[in-house]
This record gives structure tokens, sequence and C-alpha cells, in this order.
């Protein structure tokens, strides 16, 4: 199994699969999160599901993180051997005349995208194990509405949040079609996946920013 | 880092022969050594002008090896920065020379179709090709391996390389008995060599003389892929 992933090709495999998994889980987690906008009714019994749902707490859930974990330390691994390979560096080099920014930069996108993760999961994972398993708290179906807009009266959080989603889209304008590229598809199918890669990933992130200034705003 | 300066230099020149005149010059003077660099044919077919020009591989023009770039491309009194083609699997020789035997053992480890020499070889032109299909397996072969998609790459990866020699025998009726060991085969040997892991930056597509595709790329991919999971 190990040996497997010594060939480059199966490493690149892997990232692409791993985060075309992370980028259904965002699509989920998006869509979500648009309803707390719309009602916060229909936000409370979806969040509430996933909170207690068997299924989506000890079987998806686990897996969601064993993807970001190896999402990320895959990354870190290509990018360390990566550098490796060029041990003496040019002198100068010209990279915008042949690719993109967001392509050479996604370790970059990536650590900042990993660290508001833990900012994240600071703000909501870690005290929603705390509530469910660490104080074993009664079920309260009513209180993911307000635990969230609670968050989004800060307007450092709302900025660190907005920040980050700017190079979570960067990170995806390349990664998304880049994902399908690597699995082996540069086909007729293309040039709907790179409309499809631009909509995702300046649409989902602006969308993610829209639901945390909607709830700055109501908050003032 | 050595800066010479130059005069006298026409537009029309190749960039070779710009680096021909400095040599005159270096060997006239006899204080040094003139500039070692690789060159053969000086038409764009042999790829072995090997130079990292301005901060590109072949230097600022698209789809033209260093022999065909020419001096017009450059403004009277600019400093022009030139480098060896940098990997760790492209070693430097002297100056601008690297060594890019690695590419010779990638095509060794299958980079050919094995025939039967007996004297009952089929005639290749009895065997029907799709026009499609032989025409990007033509396109892949117009590779001629100088290691710019290397030298591009910030991952310093051949992919696209093994991709263009993969992709031209896999698409051909000859090619597809040995697909399957010739990718795992020619993978192995460019992990062994110490390249990098490919990004898709897209870099070596943008930078290589012969405008080979992407696509070659996902094709390998997906031979790849195939070939692993086939028992």
């Amino acid at each position: 199994m190990f040996k497997l992933f010594n060939s480059s090709l199966v490493k690149k495999y892997a990232m692409a699969i791993s985060g075309l998994f992370l980028i259904l889980f965002l699509f989920q987690h998006f869509t979500i999160n648009l309803t707390s906008v719309f009602s916060e009714k229909v936000f409370n019994s979806i969040s509430h599901f996933m909170g207690n749902n068997p299924i989506v707490q000890f079987i998806l859930q686990p897996i969601l993180i064993f993807g970001v974990v190896f999402h990320f330390v895959m990354g870190m691994v290509l990018d360390y051997q990566n550098r490796k390979s060029r041990s003496v560096k040019y002198y100068y080099v010209k990279g915008s005349s042949n690719s993109s920014w967001m392509s050479r930069n996604m370790i970059l996108s990536g650590i900042v995208v990993l660290l508001f993760m833990f900012l994240h999961f600071y703000d909501f994972w870690i005290p929603e194990m705390n509530y469910k398993y660490v104080e074993v708290n009664p079920l309260d179906p009513d209180r993911y509405y307000f635990e969230m807009t609670h968050k989004f009266e800060s307007p450092i959080r709302v900025s660190l949040y907005s920040f980050s989603f700017l190079f979570l889209g960067l990170h995806l304008l390349h990664g998304f079609n880049s994902s399908f590229q690597s699995v082996g598809v540069n086909n007729k199918y293309i040039l709907s996946i790179r409309g499809l890669t631009k909509l995702f990933a300046i649409g989902v992130p602006l969308g993610f920013v829209f639901i945390a200034l909607f709830h700055f705003t109501n908050s003032i | 880092m050595k800066t010479y300066k130059m005069s006298n230099v026409s537009p029309d020149m190749s960039f070779l022969e710009m680096m021909d005149v400095l040599n005159s010059k270096i060997i006239s003077e006899g204080k040094e050594d003139p500039v070692a660099f690789d060159h053969d044919c000086r038409e764009g077919i042999c790829g072995m002008c090997s130079m990292f020009i301005n901060g590109q591989a072949h230097g600022p023009d698209r789809l033209v090896t260093t022999c065909q770039l020419h001096m017009r491309k450059f403004k009277d009194g600019d400093t022009i920065v030139v480098e060896p083609f940098r990997a760790n699997a492209f070693p430097v020789i002297k100056d601008l020379v690297v060594d890019r035997s690695a590419f010779d053992r990638i095509q060794q480890a299958g980079g050919f179709i094995s025939i039967n020499t007996s004297g009952n070889t089929q005639d290749a032109n009895s065997i029907p090709i799709e026009k499609d299909d032989a025409d990007k397996s033509f396109d892949a072969a117009t590779c001629i391996g100088c290691g710019a998609c290397v030298a591009s790459c910030k991952n310093a990866s051949a992919m696209l390389f093994v991709s263009a020699k993969v992709s031209q025998y896999a698409l051909l009726p000859q090619g597809k008995v040995e697909s399957k060991q010739r990718v795992l085969n020619m993978v192995k040997q460019m992990d062994d060599e110490g390249f990098g892991n490919c990004t898709n930056t897209g870099a070596c597509e943008v930078e290589c003389p012969k405008g080979i595709s992407l696509k070659n790329v996902a094709r390998m991919n997906s031979e790849y892929l195939s070939s692993t999971l086939k028992p």
C-alpha cells in the first residue's frame, strides 16, 4: 500500500480524489449554510439532523476529517518533494508568463485555508463536541441558528472569514479542474468543467462571504 | 553569475549565433574559456540547445527552440539572463550544458514497440488506423525531448515528456500490445530519476517548442490508472 504511494501518479490521483471529495463536502456545507439566510427553522432542523445522526457523526464525520488531514498532509509532502527536485534554484524565473498565480501558489492558498479551518474548528466544532460529548447537555434542536449568528457579530471574525474565503476561491480556481486532469479527464467535456470550475470557485466562496456579512449586518 | 558586454549584435542573428560571436570574442581575448553550450542541428529539431533565457525555457518567443530564437526579440541595451536548465535530474556538466540522459533512460524503460524482425513483420501501412488517432499520435511524436517542460515546471516534473512518449505509442494499434507495461515502466523510471510531481500548472505546455498538449498528460494519467487497476 505504502509502496504504491511511491508513484508520483498515485500521489496525484490521491490529491485529486481527496480534493474532489472536499469540494463535494464544501458544496453540501454551503447549501446548508445558505438556508440560514432564508429560514431559521430549516437551518436548525438540518443542523440538528447533521449533529445527531449517527451515520453522519460516526461514519461520515471521521471520513471527512481523514479526507481533510490526508489532503493537507499529502499536499505538504508533495510540495516538499517538488522543492527538493530542483536544489539549485534559477536566478530569474518569469512564472507569470506561462502559468497562473493560483496554480503556482496552491500551497500558500492551502495553508491559509488550513489556518482558517483551525479558527473554524475553534469557533464551531470544538464547542459542539464539548456541548454534546464532554458536558453531555440535553438535546436542543433550536440552538444552532443562535450559536451561528452569535459568532458573526464580530467584525474581526467576519473579516478573517472573508479573507480566508478569498484564498479558498483561489485554491479552487486551480484545484477544481486540475483534479479532473489528474484523473485523466481532458476530453470534450473539459470546457464545461472549466466553466463549472469558475462558477464554483467564485460562487461558493462569495456565497460564504455573503452569508457571514448577512448575519453580521443583521446583528448591528 | 558572469556578465559579458556585447556590441554589434544583429537583430537577425539567432541566439546561438550571438553566443558564437560571444565565444569568438572570448577566445580572441584569450583570458578565459568560452561559454559551453549545447547545440547540434540549429533548426529546431534536435532539442539540444537547452537555455533558460530571461526566466523562460528557450527564451521569450513561443513554439521555438533557442536556436530559432532571434535577437530581434530583445531591445538594444537589454541585460539578458542566461542559465542552464535546472533540475536535479538534469545535472549541469559545464556552464549551460546539462546532462539529459535521464530522458534516454525513461525511453529505454518502455518508449518503444517490440516487433518481430524475423522477416514476417507486418507492413505498418497495412494496419488501419483512425485518422484522429494517427494525428494525435503524430502530434505527441513531435516531442524532441529538449527538456523545456522540466526546466519550466516549478516542480521540475517530466510528465509532459513522458506522457508524449506514452501517448505516441498508446494511440497506435502496434503500441497497444505493450501499453500497460510501458506506462508503468516509464513512470517508474521517471520517478527513479528524481523528477518532481506534476501539479498541472500548464507551464510545460506553454513553453514546449513543439506545442505538446497537456491532453497527453491526462491520457497518461488515465493509461496508468487503468494499467494499475488491471489484474
